[in-house]
């Protein structure tokens, strides 16, 4: 069994099939992780023991033919999304010893379809990071290249499932969490809708901005995850009552007559990696020969994502992270002198360094003589950005260009410079801004040997639309086929 | 721009941050640059534009005031640093 090219779609089969067991396949990819994590860490809690008997009862599941498409499929949860009984760290010392007393309600979902989770993933502390190398536990290496970044926040999700250490993953995506590690690690991933799939039991960083997503090695098993997280629940109140269309429908052809949008901004930006833009000419070569029609399209603020993103998400942040206080859960610093200096010490201990920086600059940018000059301007700006997708969905389907301005930089090489990381951020903090879903799909190699993303976007509630043309890319090119040499 | 120490002390107060004064030069001078980066904002005409708090226009759902089953207590309190049978405990506050 080749674990680094094992999809859901083909295990599901085998597991269906009688060919293999739903205990077999989660004891290979325990004993792939076990070989694996020394050089990967993508891991920060695993539940081997939980994991063996949810696989066991998959097996019963299967045996009475009560079966979904994630029966037995062994996943990673990201660290931010809380598992009943399962440690959720997200990424910091100060949830060190959380224990959630229930589940997000993806959890449930994909408990209901008797999927079995081997753990919870790496991540930048409170999903705040590019590069997962703000966890407080560990730094997650990119399976392709084990001196450089996963990508971030959702590393420890994107290397997992590039070196077959699960067969998909959650991850999440405030600003780019989920497509931007996806694309480093060469793996699939989508940020849906705004309120597409459920935020209950998400850690919460930037509530107006975060949403869950799958990860996967290929389009197909995305739009399995999709199908069992989907869809309204009561007790997200921005969760949208929109019904759920199969995902998994996907026929090829869907470019054809489809018309593709080609922001200048991202095409012709000025920090676009040589490699990058070589891969944005093929993959705009292989759209048109797919039968798309290419459209010059503008999105003129998008200069102005990057600030009007690090001023709303930090304002957010700053306001969520104020109930880390020590008092109902998280670990409570034993040095103080009262209760609002332990309130202190048990922040300051507990944070690290960028969660500190973005709450300061988010409570800076709110405080008293400022509010107006900051968030009341990047939330004006924030419907400029609205108002240039709107003006551009009127003239093509989708929005096609990178994900990231480079493919994944080293470890270390961006850790003094907290703007410079910001910057790398540019081409999906606005699909956020807006509430749009995007798509990252393996789209080529770099001359290192990286691997780089094609970024699909589309108007709110078209994921159908972007898994259908990301796997008719995907059918029409090899790339998804190239795996790390682990 | 410039951020003082002080500034950023007074900021890290009210965020319940208690940072040494390496720290908060650092943070100071880190903040002066994000800040002066933000200020990029200001060449943006927004004469007359509304903000926007969410993306996806959405009305606060509401429900029939109903007594439902919630979290038991126990389970609420299981996380707690310091507790008793039925409290979470915290320092005295009032002497």
């Amino acid at each position: 069994m080749d674990l680094n090219k094992l999809t859901i779609e083909d295990a599901h089969t085998k597991l269906i099939q009688g060919e293999l067991s739903a205990v077999a396949l989660t004891q290979a990819v325990l004993d792939r992780i076990e070989t694996l994590e020394p050089r990967i860490a993508a891991y920060i809690t695993l539940d081997a023991e939980g994991a063996l008997e949810q696989a066991a009862a998959a097996d019963q599941r299967i045996a009475d033919g009560d079966v979904t498409p994630l029966t037995g499929i062994p996943m990673g949860i990201k660290d931010v999304i809380c598992t009943r009984g399962l440690r959720t760290t997200c990424g910091s010392r100060l949830l060190e010893n959380f224990i959630p007393p229930y589940n997000a309600a993806v959890i449930d979902k994909l408990e209901k379809a008797g999927a079995v989770f081997l753990g919870k993933l790496n991540m930048d502390e409170f999903a705040m990071g590019s590069s997962t190398e703000n966890s407080a536990y560990q730094i997650t290496r990119n399976p392709w290249n084990l001196d450089h970044i996963p990508g971030g926040s959702s590393g420890g999700s994107a290397a997992a499932v590039a070196a077959g250490m699960c067969l998909g993953a959650l991850g999440s995506d405030t600003g780019g969490s989920i497509r931007q590690p996806a694309a480093h690690c060469g793996v699939v991933g989508l940020k849906p809708t705004y309120g597409r799939v459920s935020r209950y039991g998400l850690v919460a960083f930037a509530s107006s901005l975060d949403q869950i997503g799958p990860m996967g090695k290929s389009v197909r098993d995305c739009a399995l995850i999709m199908n069992a997280i989907s869809g309204h629940d009561e007790r997200d109140s921005t969760s949208v009552p929109e019904p759920v269309p199969d995902y998994s429908r996907l026929s090829s052809g869907a470019f054809k007559g489809l018309r593709v949008g080609l922001p200048k901004e991202y095409h012709e930006a000025e920090g676009l990696h040589p490699d990058v833009r070589h891969a944005m000419a093929n993959a705009i070569e292989t759209v048109k020969s797919l039968g798309a029609e290419t459209v010059d399209v503008s999105l003129p603020h998008t200069e102005y994502a990057v600030a009007a993103y690090y001023i709303i998400a930090p304002c957010e942040a700053s306001s969520n992270l104020a109930r880390y206080d020590g008092v109902r859960y998280g670990v409570r610093s034993k040095d103080h002198t009262g209760m609002l200096d332990m309130f202190r010490q048990t922040r300051t201990a507990g944070f690290g360094a960028e969660v500190q920086r973005r709450i300061i600059l988010g409570t800076y940018a709110l405080s008293a003589g400022y509010y107006d000059a900051y968030y009341g301007k990047a939330s004006q700006v924030r419907s400029l950005l609205i108002q240039d997708f709107r003006q551009a969905f009127a003239q093509c389907d989708v929005v096609l260009g990178p994900v990231a301005p480079t493919p994944a930089f080293r470890i270390g090489e961006k850790t003094d410079d907290p703007l410079t990381m910001y910057m790398s951020d540019v081409f999906t903090l606005s699909a956020n801004l807006a509430g749009i879903p995007g798509i990252s799909v393996p789209c080529g190699l770099s001359s290192g040997g990286l691997p780089i993303g094609l970024q699909i976007m589309g108007p709110h509630f078209s994921e159908e639309r972007l898994l259908r043309a990301a796997h008719d890319f995907e059918q029409h090119t090899d790339f998804h086929n190239q795996t790390p040499a682990l | 721009m410039k951020i003082t120490r002080e500034e950023v002390r007074h900021v890290a107060r009210l965020a319940r941050l208690d940072l040494d004064d390496d720290t908060l030069d650092t943070m100071a001078g880190q903040l002066a640059g994000i800040l002066e980066y933000m200020d990029t904002l200001n060449r943006v005409d927004t004469e007359g534009v509304a903000p926007t708090a969410h993306a996806v226009s959405l009305t606060t759902p509401l429900r029939d005031d109903q007594r439902r089953p919630h979290l038991d207590r126990e389970a609420a309190l299981a996380n707690a640093p310091e507790r008793d049978e039925e409290s979470f405990l915290v320092p005295r506050v009032i002497g």
